[in-house]
């Protein structure tokens, strides 16, 4: 990895003696977006808590490496590395007695920013959240999309060099989402890098250069979207859906494929050459059938499982 | 962050100044409709029982001096004040921004440590308890209850009093799982004290085990510092109640502190 911005190395976090987040390590390079996509419950949050410094870890270590400087260590450094972060919080921390403009003044103070040097960034930073009409509303008056941009908004504030995003765009109708991702390529265009949790696999897809898999507090698969599907997946997939779809799983033609799932009411027949399993369902018209390429949202479920979480 | 376990010592610097300058903020906008209800509650009280009461009571038996009641009602009430103050903005103010609206978690995300937030609410608090206690020094100055010169020294000591209160209070803050938890500290806390502490009526009242329990009530020390400068008079045994004032307050924010911390596993 070139010129990496932060480093965690066997990261390690027990509530109660239960392990949370075990002997996890990644690294983020500069301008990289990295995705980390797990099930809830599999420790992203109390990760990026570690990486924030507000939860002490039981083992590992946390670096980042500022331009032209000695490397900071979480949590030892914490103030000083935070000083270079954007953090995007997965409930928006608003203050709700502010409008948007005294929102990031304010915030820009907890950096030690002057206020005439917050005031000079106030109009772009407004502007890049396409706020700047909402300058004076309030956040009660904004619209949930308006919310999470003025979020962004005030993570940029001090101008970071990392971002971490958690969950940014959960809750965000479709426009609102793709607003979001195109403000989030454009900072990337512009040298920032980013760590991005998310429930949405479009979204890692979309946005992140690299992806790690979570579950139960370690890594289970790292790399690039396309590779990791590539590496665990068979190229197609056909869905089968429909009366008597289920009993597919168990017949003949089920052979056709190198592998079989069922959930729910659907099975899913994942192959390397989808023709033969089409025509064999073609003679079947009473079901309906899909055929798609794989996609990450195949491979998370393949690696965290189809069941549903506890905590979901 | 250095160090572990929730009782490693504080870990503060001036960066709970932008967060108290925040709620300053929030405040200013509000300040009208605050300043109202800040005076007029405890005005109310005085009133009603200062010259109510006292044509009934006329003077009280303090020491070797008899003082007029609403002399005496008006320095343990202005104590009370500072108590009421400090402890609804630490519990009810301090709880919203905390846990309801997350404003913590959001400066947090920024360099400002839990511990500094911790501090700047107990200052805010403190603050808040002052302002009040001000304005009714103000007004009890127009009314001419007490022209005393001490009054001066009194201000700072209410400060004080405001400051330990906030203390105490953060701590049932850093426990509270919502609003209805602080019924139980206004009803087995507050008020108790407040009858406990001879702000209403002279201790000598009190059975003496009561009395002696409530020797060390932060409420007491602070009423007998401050009611003879209302008479324009010294304490007697003025670091005596400083000192319990002083440790309480110690005490409470460490406590506190320590407290905050578990619930934020930080």
């Amino acid at each position: 990895m070139s010129e990496p911005i932060f480093d965690v190395r066997d990261l390690t976090k027990r509530y109660g003696g239960t392990p949370v987040v075990q002997k996890l390590s990644f690294g983020i390079a500069r301008g990289e977006c990295l995705g980390v996509i797990g099930p809830n419950g599999a420790g992203k949050t109390t990760t990026i808590r570690m990486c924030l410094g507000l939860t002490a870890p039981d083992g590992g270590s946390i670096s980042y490496f500022p331009d032209g400087a000695a490397p900071l260590s979480m949590p030892r450094d914490a103030l000083a590395i935070k000083a270079q972060l954007g953090v995007v919080s997965q409930f928006d921390t608003l203050d709700p007695d502010f409008t948007c403009a005294e929102n990031l003044l304010v915030y820009g103070r907890y950096f030690g920013m002057r206020g005439a040097a917050i005031q000079a960034r106030i109009p772009q930073l407004l502007e890049f959240a396409a706020l700047s009409h909402k300058a004076q509303a309030r956040p009660a008056e904004l619209s949930g999309g308006m919310r999470r941009r003025l979020s962004l908004a005030r993570a940029l504030v001090n101008d970071p060099r990392l971002l971490l995003l958690d969950e940014p765009t959960t809750g965000l109708d479709p426009q609102a989402r793709h607003l979001m991702w195109e403000r989030l390529q454009l900072l990337l265009q512009r040298g920032k890098s980013i760590l991005l949790t998310t429930h949405f696999m479009d979204e890692a897809e979309r946005l992140c250069s690299r992806l790690l898999v979570i579950d139960h507090g370690r890594k289970i698969a790292e790399g690039r979207p396309r590779d990791l599907i590539a590496e665990h997946l068979e190229p197609d997939v056909v869905e089968a859906y429909g009366q008597g779809a289920l009993a597919l799983a168990q017949a003949p033609l089920a052979r056709l494929a190198a592998r079989v799932e069922v959930s729910g009411e659907t099975v899913f027949f994942y192959t390397h050459d989808a023709r033969p399993l089409l025509e064999a369902l073609s003679e079947r018209p009473q079901l309906r059938t899909l055929h798609r390429p794989a996609n990450l949202e195949d491979l998370f479920l393949k690696l965290t499982g189809r069941q549903i979480r506890e905590e979901g | 962050m250095n160090g572990s376990g929730i009782w490693r010592a504080p870990d503060l610097s001036l960066r709970w100044w932008p967060v108290f300058l925040r709620n300053l903020l929030v405040w200013r906008k509000l300040a009208v409709p605050n300043l109202v209800g800040n005076i007029a509650e405890p005005l109310m009280w005085l009133v009603a029982f200062g010259y109510g009461m006292g044509a009934l009571v006329g003077q009280v038996q303090l020491g070797g001096t008899r003082v007029p009641y609403i002399l005496f009602l008006a320095s343990g009430s202005i104590c009370m004040s500072a108590m009421n103050a400090a402890s609804f903005e630490a519990l009810y103010s301090a709880f919203s921004r905390m846990h309801v609206q997350k404003t913590w978690d959001g400066i947090m995300n920024a360099p400002v440590n839990l511990d500094n937030v911790v501090l700047a609410e107990m200052l805010w608090a403190a603050f808040k308890a002052m302002f009040s206690v001000t304005a009714i020094l103000v007004v009890m100055l127009a009314l001419g209850i007490s022209d005393s010169p001490k009054l001066l020294v009194a201000w700072p000591v209410l400060l004080g009093a405001g400051i330990t209160f906030s203390c105490i209070a953060l701590i049932f803050n850093a426990l509270a799982k919502g609003y209805d938890f602080f019924t139980y500290y206004f009803t087995l806390f507050l008020t108790p004290t407040m009858f406990l502490s001879g702000v209403f009526f002279p201790r000598d009242q009190l059975p003496a085990a009561l009395r002696l329990f409530s020797d060390w009530l932060p409420l007491t020390n602070a009423v007998e510092l401050v009611r003879p400068m209302f008479m324009d008079q010294w304490p007697a045994t003025p670091w005596r109640h400083a000192l319990v004032l002083a440790a309480s307050t110690v005490a409470a924010f460490w406590l506190a502190l320590a407290l905050t911390r578990r619930r934020f596993r930080a």
